[in-house]
């Protein structure tokens, strides 16, 4: 039996004064593919803010334990140095300095050494090819005038260099075309190792094809609603998120 | 590594205070009698006596500016305009006396001179200390002094272009005070068609508190030479205020051309309010590298006059102010030629409370047929309570020109560091890493040295440290 690799206790949050999170429960073990699924506007993003620890958002109640310790009050670079790392739904653009020089300042700080240039630039060429990636990306500014799906890409490429913990996919299927959908996913499989686990937010059942969740959760209105198997994105995929909030709420 | 906060940055290397042991000084202020005593001192020509004393009717009879940075807390009156270090002028490091000498080690100019300059000047307060070029250029005939030596050794020449055709004591309240009591500076004459492979330098440093330098730089590139030019300044930090009121005046010959690099880190207690023009005729290049990250206070508007046909100019600019910083400073391009081209890239940054502000002009006369001009000018502000502005001033007299033409001023935004920060980086590096990519395109223009330190100066200021 894996241990847990997080726990969110009773976690509510707030932006703005607003309470988006209302008492929360998830636990994900380690190696564990989770999905979480749910309408627009119930707070997944939040959920990823949060476990990442987002200024903007204030955690008002409630624990996140990572391995066992309470994050709650760790910078964001704490926790992405103990290994939690979130692929944002809408990366943001840095003029000025490249995916390469990016990258390795960004590897440097989580892992606290210097990896050797070589070794650096073997281990890029090799993610890039796996995610169909042309080495020219590498020479270019972090996500500037990047399409949606090559962002995504570029979020992935950064995952696999960084080798965390725990992994945080917000939307990562949204803007991919078909084939790069595929790649990506792909990807993610080789680069799942045992001890990784998985947190995928998405509205759709392709992904999950590719990656075959072991648990599955649906948010809505700030808490986990409902927890099922891989089976119960198609049942969703049929019935909508109403009929489970009727029940929920009834 | 050393880490310190951020508001209180170790700028030790420029912080070297020594004993102030002058061998003269005038009285504070300003008056007839003061710059009568300079020039006598110096030893001047009459016409120079009298060009000083005129410079001296005209300063008091211009107002003081009343745009650009607040000066009304600038008070000329506690200023020593001239004070001459207990040191003789020599060419050899060895006998610049010790303290000096090792406050310009501590600066890396001799290091420097060793391995990568062709000459150097080194002024102390208002006297040059040390100067020297390597023997093959002054064979070739270039002659690279210092402003009061080639005063005495070339009248003519500098009687013809000091301050008579370029910038002259009407031109503004600054130009004129700078005629009366200008002191020390160098004198580059480049001849025809000589190649000068290797950068120039001067280096002005103030080391007494509540003083001025009013140092004049003229260098002549004569038809088809090249030459580059590296100035450097700075200052400790005292309470009391320092005004540096320089001139640089550069003409480019036909088909010359004169590159102008300027890292400026004077304390910030000092007021800079510094005049620099260069007169290009038909086809000369002139290209300006402007860094200014020092002063309390800065005024600083490098001009290019394009006069002959197909000249050029490029600017290229970043300024960093901080806590307590006010820097105004800009490029003005002047077409005057037909197929004349200028191109400015300027880059400010503001943390803090600073402020920066980019103040630019772009002329087309009548007569500019056929010119290019593109500017583009941007500034950060690191932070909330920091300011940034643009003022591009574009005039066109001709229709037959093409120009290009952006400003814009932007804030760091939340998301940007948080990005960063779930990369591992802490909120100081994710600031320092969007800062170095707003600056990566001058950087990318700059010769790579100055590029070094240019990022160096950048994690310095924002991350307190010298990685
Ligand atoms: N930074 C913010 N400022 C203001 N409101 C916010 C912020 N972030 C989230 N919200 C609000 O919180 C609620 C939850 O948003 P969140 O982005 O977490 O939803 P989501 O489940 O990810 O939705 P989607 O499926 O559309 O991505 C929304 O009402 C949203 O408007
Ligand atoms: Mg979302």
């Amino acid at each position: 039996m894996k241990d847990n690799l997080l726990e969110i206790k009773n976690v509510k949050a707030d932006v703005d004064g607003k309470e988006i999170l209302k008492g929360l429960n998830l636990t994900i073990k380690r190696g564990e593919i989770h999905a979480i699924m749910g309408p627009n506007g119930s707070g997944k993003s939040t959920l990823c803010n949060v476990i990442m620890g987002n200024p903007h958002y204030t955690v008002t109640d409630g624990e996140i334990l990572f391995e066992g310790e309470n994050i709650v009050n760790l910078k964001v670079n704490e926790r992405a140095k103990k290994g939690i790392f979130l692929s944002f739904q809408s990366p943001e653009e840095i003029p000025g300095i490249t995916v390469d020089n990016f990258i390795r300042t960004s590897l440097n700080a989580v892992t606290n050494k210097n990896m050797p240039m070589l070794q650096f630039a073997k281990s890029m060429k090799e993610k890039m090819d796996m995610l169909d990636m042309k080495p020219e990306y590498r020479t270019r500014y972090l996500n500037v005038g990047f399409s949606g799906g090559e962002k995504k890409k570029s979020e992935i490429l950064q995952m696999a260099m960084l080798n965390p913990k725990l992994v945080m996919l917000d939307e990562i299927d949204s803007g991919l075309d078909i084939d790069a959908l595929r790649v990506v996913a792909e990807t993610v499989r080789k680069l799942k190792t045992e001890d990784m686990s998985i947190l995928i937010i998405t509205h759709y059942n392709r992904i999950l094809d590719y990656l075959e969740p072991d648990v599955i959760s649906v948010l809505a209105h700030g808490r986990i609603v409902k927890e099922g198997d891989k089976n119960l994105a198609k049942e969703l995929e049929k019935t909508g998120y109403e009929s489970i909030l009727d029940e929920v709420l009834s | 590594m050393k880490k310190t906060i951020v508001n209180d940055i170790d700028f030790s290397r420029y912080n070297i205070k020594n004993e102030v042991r002058y061998s003269y000084k005038t009285e504070k202020g300003l008056s007839k009698k003061i710059v009568e005593e300079i020039s006598e001192r110096k030893n001047e020509p009459k016409w120079m006596r009298d060009f000083r004393l005129k410079s001296l009717e005209i300063y008091e009879s211009k107002p003081m500016p009343t745009w650009g940075v607040d000066l009304s807390q600038l008070d000329i009156n506690s200023i020593v305009a001239y004070l001459s270090p207990d040191a003789k002028l020599k060419n050899s490091w060895d006998e610049v006396p010790e303290d000096i000498r090792s406050t310009f080690e501590r600066l890396g100019i001799p290091e420097a001179e060793k391995k990568a300059l062709a000459g150097v000047g080194a002024q102390y307060d208002s006297e040059v200390v040390y100067h020297s070029i390597k023997d093959n250029l002054a064979k070739q005939g270039v002659i690279f002094e210092d402003m009061d030596t080639a005063l005495k050794k070339y009248p003519d020449v500098i009687k013809e272009y000091f301050m008579t055709k370029n910038v002259t004591p009407n031109d503004h309240k600054f130009a004129a005070l700078h005629g009366a009591i200008w002191s020390g500076g160098t004198f580059v004459y480049v001849p025809e068609n000589v190649k000068v492979e290797v950068p120039l330098q001067a280096y002005f440093r103030m080391n007494a508190p509540g003083t001025g330098q009013f140092e004049h730089t003229l260098i002549i590139a004569d038809r088809g030479s090249e030459v580059r030019f590296i100035e450097g300044c700075s200052a400790p930090q005292y309470a009391v205020s320092n005004l540096h009121a320089g001139c640089v005046e550069l003409f480019v010959k036909e088909g010359a051309r004169l590159i102008y690099s300027t890292i400026e880190n004077w304390s910030k207690n000092t007021y800079n309010l510094n005049t620099k023009r260069a007169l290009v005729d038909k086809d000369g290049v002139i290209e300006w590298i402007s860094g200014s990250f020092g002063s309390h206070k800065t005024m600083l508007y490098p001009a290019s006059v394009l006069r002959g046909k197909g000249a050029k100019s490029e600017y290229t600019g970043v300024t960093f102010a901080a806590k307590g910083q006010h820097l105004d400073t800009g490029s003005k391009m002047i077409h005057l030629a037909p197929y004349t081209s200028s191109k400015v890239l300027a880059k400010s940054i503001s943390k803090d409370g600073g402020i920066t502000n980019y103040r630019g002009l772009l002329r087309i006369g009548p007569n500019a047929e056929g010119a290019k001009a593109s500017v583009q000018c941007e500034g950060l502000m690191i932070d909330e309570i920091s300011r940034s502005d643009t003022m591009p001033i574009i005039e066109v007299s001709n229709d037959n020109v093409d120009i290009g033409h952006e400003a814009k001023v932007g804030r760091i935004s939340d998301e940007q560091i948080f990005y960063l920060m779930t990369r591992g980086l802490s909120e100081d590096e994710a600031r320092s890493m969007i800062v170095r990519g707003f600056v990566e395109p001058v950087a990318k223009s700059l010769p790579l040295e100055y590029a070094v330190e240019l990022n160096r100066l950048i994690k310095l200021e924002l991350e307190g440290t010298i990685g």
